[in-house]
C-alpha cells in the first residue's frame, strides 16, 4: 500500500478527473453554454394549429436561430395557440408586421418558427403579439385535401 | 404437504430476516457518518481503493464503448442519411443510460467483490470481533468509510465513463468515419439537455452506488465465516448488484425519461 501522502494525491486526482468529466459533460455536451448569455425578451403569436412544435423549439429568421419557445399556452376562448417565444435581446429591431410561419426542419425533421420580417418601421417590444401568423402543415390534411380534389375532379368528368 | 408448506414459510422467513438485517446494517452504517466527518483520513483511505483503483477500468471501457457506439451509430444512421446525428446518439445513450449502467456494473465487479471480500476475510479471522473488543464499533469504523467511498465515487466514476466515452465516439466518429466536426457537437448540444439528461444520469449513478456498495459490505458482513462463505458471498455480490443495477436501472428510467 502507498504512503499516506501519495494516497491523498491520488484521490484528489480521482475527485478531480470526475468532477472534470462533469463539467465537460455540462458545457461540452449539454445545452447549457448555449442557453447561457440568452437573456431574451418575450414575443407572442398566435396559432390555429402548432403539429408538434416543442417548448425550446428554435425560433429563426433567415436560417439563423435567434430565439427558442418558451411557453405554449392554449386559449380557451378562441380555441387557438399562444406560443411564447424568447428572442435573444441583441436582436431588437424586428419589426412589428413580421409573419410568424411554422416549418419543418427537413420531411420529418422537427418543427421551428420561421420569422419573416416585414417593412413596418416599428419594432417589436417585449411582450408585443406577431399578428401575422401561418398554422404547421398538417401532412394528413393536406393528403386529405390532395385526395378531396382528386376525388372531385373524378366526379366532374 | 405440511412439510413443503413449512419449507415455503422457512424460505420466506429467511428472506426477510435476509433484508430485515440488510436494513439494520444500512441505518447502522448511516449512524456512523458523523465519525467520517471527524476522521476524513478513513474515507480518503477508502477513496483510494474504491474510486482511483477503479478508474483504469472504468476509463478503458469508457472509450471503447463509446467507440462501439459511434460505428454501430453511423452503420444505422447511414441507412437513413443521418449521419450527422451520430453526437446525439453516442451521447444521449452514453448519458442517460450506458454511464450509470455498465460503469456501476464494473463498479460491482471490480470494487463491490473486493469490498465483500476484505469485509469477509475480516469477518473470517475474527478482525472484526477483535475490534469490538477494543470497544471499537466495526460498523462505523470499517464500514461506514467504505459505503460514503462508494457513493462518492459512483456518480464520478460515470461521469469519467460517459465523458470518455463520448470522446472514444467522437474520436471514431469525425476521425474515421468522416462526420463532420461541427454538426457532432452542435448537435449533441441542441439536443441534449442539462437538466432532463445529465442531472437524472448523475442521479441514476447515484443511486446506484448506494446499492452496490451496500449490497457489498451486507454481503460480507452477512458472510459465513468461511473461506467457502466468503467466496459464496464474494458471487452473491457481483450477481446481486448487476441484477439490482438493471432493474433499478428500469424503473428509473421509466421515471425519469418514460412520461
Amino acid at each position: 500500500m502507498a504512503n499516506k501522502r501519495s494516497i491523498e494525491i491520488m484521490v484528489g486526482v480521482f475527485i478531480a478527473v470526475g468532477l472534470v468529466a462533469l463539467f465537460f459533460l455540462s458545457m461540452k455536451v449539454s445545452n447549457l453554454s448555449s442557453m447561457a448569455g440568452g437573456e431574451g425578451y418575450p414575443v407572442i403569436a398566435r396559432f390555429d394549429n402548432i403539429g408538434s412544435l416543442k417548448v425550446r423549439s428554435p425560433v429563426t429568421m433567415a436560417g439563423v436561430r435567434i430565439g427558442r419557445v418558451s411557453a405554449i399556452d392554449f386559449d380557451l376562448e378562441v380555441y387557438d395557440a399562444v406560443v411564447t417565444m424568447s428572442v435573444d435581446s441583441r436582436y431588437n429591431t424586428i419589426p412589428d408586421d413580421t409573419f410568424a410561419k411554422i416549418f419543418t426542419a427537413g420531411l420529418l425533421g422537427e418543427q421551428y418558427i420561421g420569422l419573416d420580417p416585414g417593412g413596418s418601421e416599428h419594432y417589436l417590444k417585449a411582450g408585443d403579439q406577431i399578428q401575422l401568423t401561418q398554422s404547421a402543415l398538417v401532412l394528413e390534411e393536406i393528403i386529405g385535401q390532395f385526395l378531396f380534389s382528386k376525388a372531385e375532379e373524378g366526379s366532374s368528368e | 404437504m405440511l412439510e413443503q408448506l413449512a419449507r415455503l414459510g422457512r424460505v420466506g422467513i429467511s428472506i426477510l430476516a435476509h433484508i430485515g438485517r440488510g436494513n439494520i446494517l444500512l441505518f447502522h452504517i448511516l449512524g456512523g457518518i458523523g465519525d467520517i466527518v471527524v476522521r476524513p483520513r478513513l474515507l480518503i483511505q477508502q477513496l483510494y481503493s474504491v474510486g482511483v483503483l477503479s478508474m483504469l477500468i472504468i476509463s478503458v471501457s469508457g472509450t471503447f464503448v463509446g467507440m462501439v457506439l459511434a460505428l454501430q451509430g453511423y452503420y444505422t444512421l447511414s441507412q437513413f442519411g443521418a449521419e450527422q446525428s451520430l453526437g446525439v446518439v453516442v451521447a444521449a445513450s452514453l448519458v442517460r443510460e450506458l454511464g450509470p449502467v455498465v460503469a456501476a456494473l464494473l463498479f460491482a465487479g471490480r470494487a463491490g467483490s473486493a469490498l465483500t471480500a476484505e469485509i469477509g476475510l475480516m469477518k473470517a479471522t475474527e478482525q472484526l470481533s477483535g475490534l469490538e473488543m477494543m470497544a471499537v464499533d466495526p460498523i462505523r469504523r470499517i464500514l461506514t468509510p467504505r459505503f460514503l467511498a462508494g457513493v462518492i465515487s459512483m456518480p464520478l466514476l460515470a461521469a469519467l465513463f460517459s465523458a470518455l466515452g463520448i470522446m472514444g465516439g467522437y474520436f471514431v466518429g469525425v476521425g474515421l468515419l468522416g462526420v463532420d466536426d461541427g454538426a457532432f457537437w452542435s448537435q449533441m448540444q441542441s439536443k441534449i439537455d442539462l437538466h432532463e439528461d445529465i442531472y437524472n444520469g448523475v442521479i441514476k449513478s447515484f443511486v446506484f452506488g448506494w446499492i452496490c456498495s451496500w449490497i457489498a459490505l451486507f454481503q460480507g458482513y452477512d458472510a459465513v465465516p468461511t473461506s467457502e462463505g466468503v467466496s459464496r458471498a464474494t458471487t452473491r455480490t457481483v450477481v446481486h448488484s448487476s441484477l439490482a443495477v438493471l432493474g433499478i436501472d428500469f424503473i428509473l428510467t421509466a421515471l425519469m425519461f418514460g412520461g
